[in-house]
Formats: structure tokens, sequence, C-alpha cells
């Protein structure tokens, strides 16, 4: 159980989480201007999509520190996930 | 009848029921929106040729906003959380009464966007861009109502619970931080994959 000194830690970072993501969003916005090579545009977009998810999923979620059924409940999720995902690109060209 | 394991740790899994429910919803929202986003892969790659939004009249400074509202109400919703941990029941209402505003101010800023859009006869069935965008962003624009109605019943009726059983109405704040957290998180890949790419 998590006492009140703890949960004003957790605030502190929750507040960089914040400034963290704003600065992010600026950034993806930034390199969207830039006529970067196709590639580089999607990839540097996702990129940084994803790392914006997994700190809201890591701190504001508390999946960092989550129990082991809540893990195993989202490993069996990701992995449909990624299967739906690759889907599309595997049978393009059929 | 009392609910089992609302409060305390369940044995077998060591979580309150209501948190193990709560992520299973969630991991059938993931497929839900994944299906949704599959689609929108298998029509990019599929097309000859795949617009920017920016090229077809998407407003990228109003999804930016859009985008730090969102985050915004996110911050607000793990510290209307943290306030119940600290048993600050006042900043709690506060936080969670900027959530639910925030909220709103996501679906006025979208509303106008879709004003926009139609005043320039844009819809689902002018072209596949429109299709899918219209999709993602109405359910995704569902699910925010979602979270507005369940905010606004804890922040109004349900917050009654506070005095008989503090611990209870916690862990379904942290249980709605989690549905709101998502709609966030999901918001997060349907702006740069909508709007940016």
């Amino acid at each position: 159980m998590e006492g009140a000194e703890d949960i004003r830690k957790h605030v502190r970072i929750y507040i960089a989480v914040f400034v963290a993501l704003a600065a992010l969003t600026i950034i993806t916005v930034g390199l969207s201007y830039l006529e970067l090579p196709g590639f580089w545009h999607i990839g540097f977009a996702l990129i940084v999509a994803t790392i914006k998810g997994a700190l809201v999923a890591c701190y504001f979620m508390h999946l960092i520190s989550e129990k082991t059924i809540i893990y195993a409940v989202l490993a069996l999720c990701v992995l449909f996930f990624v299967f739906l995902m690759y889907l599309p690109t595997a049978t393009s060209s059929f | 009848m009392e609910i089992p394991y609302a409060v305390k740790p369940h044995p077998v899994t060591g979580v309150a029921n209501g948190k193990l429910g709560i992520w299973l919803f969630l991991a059938s929202e993931v497929m839900l929106f994944g299906a949704l986003f599959s689609s929108y892969i298998l029509l990019r790659v599929g097309a000859d040729v795949w617009p920017h939004g920016r090229d077809l009249g998407l407003s990228i400074p109003l999804a930016t906003l859009n985008t730090m509202v969102l985050i915004a109400s996110s911050v607000t919703m793990v510290m209307s959380w943290a306030s119940l941990k600290m048993n600050n029941f006042g900043k709690f209402r506060l936080y969670l009464a900027i959530t639910v505003l925030l909220a709103f101010v996501f679906l006025g800023v979208k509303a106008v966007e879709y004003t926009e859009k139609f005043e320039h006869h844009h819809f689902p069935g002018t072209n596949t861009f429109f299709a899918i965008y219209f999709t993602l962003t109405g359910l995704h624009g569902l699910h925010v109502l979602g979270g507005i109605i369940v905010n606004s019943y804890l922040l109004l009726p349900g917050s009654k619970m506070w005095k008989k059983d503090p611990d209870r109405l916690t862990n379904r704040v942290e249980y709605a931080g989690l549905y709101w957290h998502f709609v966030d998180l999901v918001w997060i890949f349907l702006f740069p994959v909508l709007y940016l790419l």
C-alpha cells in the first residue's frame, strides 16, 4: 500500500511526463514539416508516437509496476495486435 | 449483497476484480481499434496514391491543440486519483471537473473540424481517406463521450461513496482513469497517422 509521500513522488513524475509528452508533440509536428524521404517521414512519426504511448502506459496507467496477471493479459493482446498490423502488408501482394 | 474483492486483491489474481475487468475490456478495445488501424494500412498500401491529410484540408494546428488538450486531461485525471490517495477530496473534484471540461473542449474542437469538412462537401463517402478518417475519429469521439459520462458520474452522484467507502471510490476513479488514458493513447497514434503522414 502506497503512502501519501509515495504519491507525492508520483505527482512529480506525472508533471515531468506531461512536459515530455508536450515536447514530443511539438517535435513530431515540426518533423512533419521537414520534407524527409517517405520511410524516415513515417518512421520518425511512428517512433515518437510509440515513445509517447509508452510514457502514458508506463506512468499514467502504472504499467511500470503492475501485477503479473495484467502483463499476461496484455502480452496476449499485443500478440494479436502485432498480427493484425502485419496482416495487411503480408497479404498486399496477393 | 457485497461485491467480493472490490477493494482487496483477489487471492488468485493478486488484483481487485475491477482492475482485471477494466484491463480485459481495454484489451478488447485494442482489438477494436487495431482492426481499424489494420484496415487503414490495407487501404493505404493498396492505394496508388495516398494524400496527406493537410492537402485535403485537415488542420494540423487544431489537431495539435486537441492533442495537448487530451494530454493535459490525462494529467488532471491521474491527479484526481492521486488526490484521493492523499485524502484530499476537494482537489479530487477539482481535477476531475477539469478533466471533464477538457474532454468537452476536445469534442468542441472536433465539431469545428467536422463542420469545416462538411462545408467543403467532404463526407465519409467522398473518398477512401475520408471514409477511414471519419470512422477512426468518429469512434474515438464516441469514446471521449463515454469518458465524459463516466467521469461526470464519478464527479457528481458517484462521489457520495467517499463518505462510506473511500477505498472503493478511489479504485473506481483509478479504473475510469485507465479508460481515459487509453482514449488519450489512441489519439496519440491517430494524430500522426491521419494528420501528419
